[in-house]
């Protein structure tokens, strides 16, 4: 047993400041592409907008072969990649880089997904009036999948917090290296209880955080 | 206003061919409500969607306004489309705006400026009698209100014609009667020419002023709305003005047999009022001219645009020689006659 002291609070608490900016910055990263291609692949569906099979059918299983590769393998098949990005491949901004290319196929499905819920209504009165393509993408689809959309960012910002854990393992910062080397390798279980006591609290949050701003939008359309 | 020539539509799917609209040709004239029935899947969705090009047509043309909308490039199409109103059966209002923001959506897309819009828009929520509800979302709404926000949204643009996509169909009885009532009134306030589709020959008989009844991809009658309920020529038709105007004899009545004393017979006509003629005390003065006796078995009297309009079931009873007497009589009247037990 150790005794808690500061050294080990402050470890802890960098570690999950670290956490905190990876799964942010990369959430992020995640859905500047992630979010156009959801709206490509609803859009370019058959019978959608902007119906186009090539397009279709190229970006969907391009999509599905990414989130088909294991993330550990993804994480070293990215190394070179990484290390022309960003100058390194280990640390914590290094690990934004796996982390987000991973992502982003996921967010394009949970995108597709929520936009494919709007009534076809809505996007025929659209037409109707006259709208472009791209208004009907900013002024109907996406105002109008917004709760789903969110609840989606809350999904992502999850999956990415158990991802930087295991790109922790190989070197990538956060929680899951401070878990790996204090708790593993050194047998220092309390580590290891203190890491995961977090990683929970952490999702927890993200998931309650979601919930409440998809509710108020909900709420406030009742 | 519009005018549609040979209008096929035929929706290919693996292995056969369905063929939505058949050589269907149309012409609405500017100002008129026209109502197109038919039951569902008779095609008639699928001709008010080809209007502003929802769907597009295999073959043939469609003329809105002097503009052939079928060989407009996609660009031209959406300009179009901003001066072809729609509203629909389930009002597809976004959830995402509130009532006034919902209104402005069709102004914002045809990038009116915000001023303008802004004044437009609270011009036709008193338009429809909304104006206190425009913060509202539509969720907060009753049908009736909402299809009110999307008469006004669909108005937004001052388009010169109205397309109604079973608008009333989600409504009851009372809030179909109110809806119906602000489309007679914007068409009358802005001469605004409306073309409606329905199942619902009420809708028809409430504001149209002339029907087409479709019926299998084609339409099968077209005619001044008066004119299709006094004398409907196709079966299809007469089904739909059954449905408001009870004109089927119960069974019994039609075979019941009557003691006949010496050369008394018994006849069951039906008398059609069109118009003036169904103010006039008519069966009276034939029972006094001539010596039949009339016994009344049923009676409906409605107004269609207006005029009064209705049937009467009677049983003549008289020597045959007499009755074909007042039965000439009543022709005479230009009442239209049906004898329904003719021996």
């Amino acid at each position: 047993m150790i005794e808690p002291n500061t050294w080990f609070v402050d470890k802890l608490l960098l570690a999950t400041w670290e956490t905190l900016y990876m799964v942010l910055i990369s959430t992020f990263f995640s859905y500047l592409f992630g979010l156009p291609l959801g709206v490509i692949l609803v859009t370019t569906s058959d019978g959608h907008i902007l119906e186009n099979r090539g397009v279709n059918r190229v970006l969907g299983a391009v999509v599905n072969a990414t989130r088909s590769i294991p993330f550990i393998i993804f994480l070293i098949l990215l190394i070179p990649l990484t290390r022309l990005i960003v100058g390194t491949s280990i640390g914590t901004v290094a690990s934004i880089v796996p982390l987000t290319l991973a992502a982003i196929p996921f967010v394009a499905r949970l995108v597709e997904t929520s936009l494919k819920e709007i009534d076809w209504g809505l996007i025929e009165a659209a037409l109707s009036m006259g709208a472009s393509a791209w208004q009907v993408i900013c002024k109907v689809l996406i105002p109008e999948a917004k709760p789903s959309l969110i609840l989606g960012v809350a999904i992502t910002a999850i999956s990415l917090v158990g991802y930087s854990a295991m790109a922790g393992i190989v070197g990538g910062g956060g929680l899951g290296t401070l878990a790996y080397y204090y708790g593993y390798q050194r047998y220092e279980t309390p580590v290891m209880w203190a890491t995961v006591i977090v990683l929970i609290i952490l999702v927890q949050g993200i998931q309650m955080l979601g919930d409440t701003l998809a509710a108020k939008v909900i709420n406030k359309r009742r | 206003m519009i005018v549609i020539k040979n209008l096929t539509k035929i929706y290919t799917a693996p292995g056969q061919e369905i063929r939505a609209l058949d050589n269907v040709s149309l012409s609405v004239e500017r100002g008129e409500i026209f109502g197109i029935i038919g039951l569902s899947g008779a095609g008639k969705s699928t001709l008010v969607r080809c209007i502003n090009m929802l769907e597009k047509p295999t073959s043939g043309q469609i003329i809105v306004d002097g503009q052939d909308v079928t060989a407009l490039s996609s660009r031209e199409l959406r300009s179009a489309r901003q001066k072809i109103g729609m509203i629909f059966q389930h009002f597809n209002l976004l959830s995402s705006r509130t009532v006034f923001d919902n209104v402005m959506f069709p102004l914002e897309i045809a990038g009116v400026p915000r001023r303008e819009a802004v004044r437009r828009v609270q011009e036709l929520l008193e338009l429809v009698g909304l104006a206190d509800k425009a913060k509202a979302y539509p969720g907060q709404l009753s049908g009736g209100q909402k299809q009110r926000v999307g008469i006004a949204r669909a108005l937004a643009n001052g388009p010169k014609v109205l397309l109604s996509d079973e608008a009333t169909s989600a409504l009851d009885p009372q809030t179909t009667r109110s809806i119906l009532g602000l489309l007679k009134d914007i068409n009358r306030r802005l001469n605004l020419t409306i073309l409606l589709i329905t199942h619902d020959m009420s809708v028809i008989k409430e504001i149209c002023d002339r029907v087409a009844v479709i019926d299998n991809s084609r339409i099968v009658e077209v005619g001044d709305v008066l004119e299709v309920f006094s004398n409907p020529r196709t079966p299809t038709s007469r089904n739909f003005i059954n449905t408001v105007m009870n004109r089927d004899i119960p069974e019994e009545l039609l075979h019941r047999s009557r003691p006949v004393e010496g050369n008394t017979t018994a006849r069951l006509i039906r008398v059609t009022f069109v118009g003036e003629s169904a103010g006039e005390p008519v069966i009276s003065s034939m029972v006094q001219r001539y010596d039949v006796k009339a016994n009344i078995l049923y009676g409906n009297i409605d107004r269609i645009k207006g005029k009064p309009f209705g049937n009467l079931t009677l049983e003549l009873l008289g020597e045959p020689a007499l009755l074909e007497e007042a039965l000439n009589y009543l022709r005479g009247l230009n009442l239209e006659i049906e004898v329904l037990n003719g021996d």
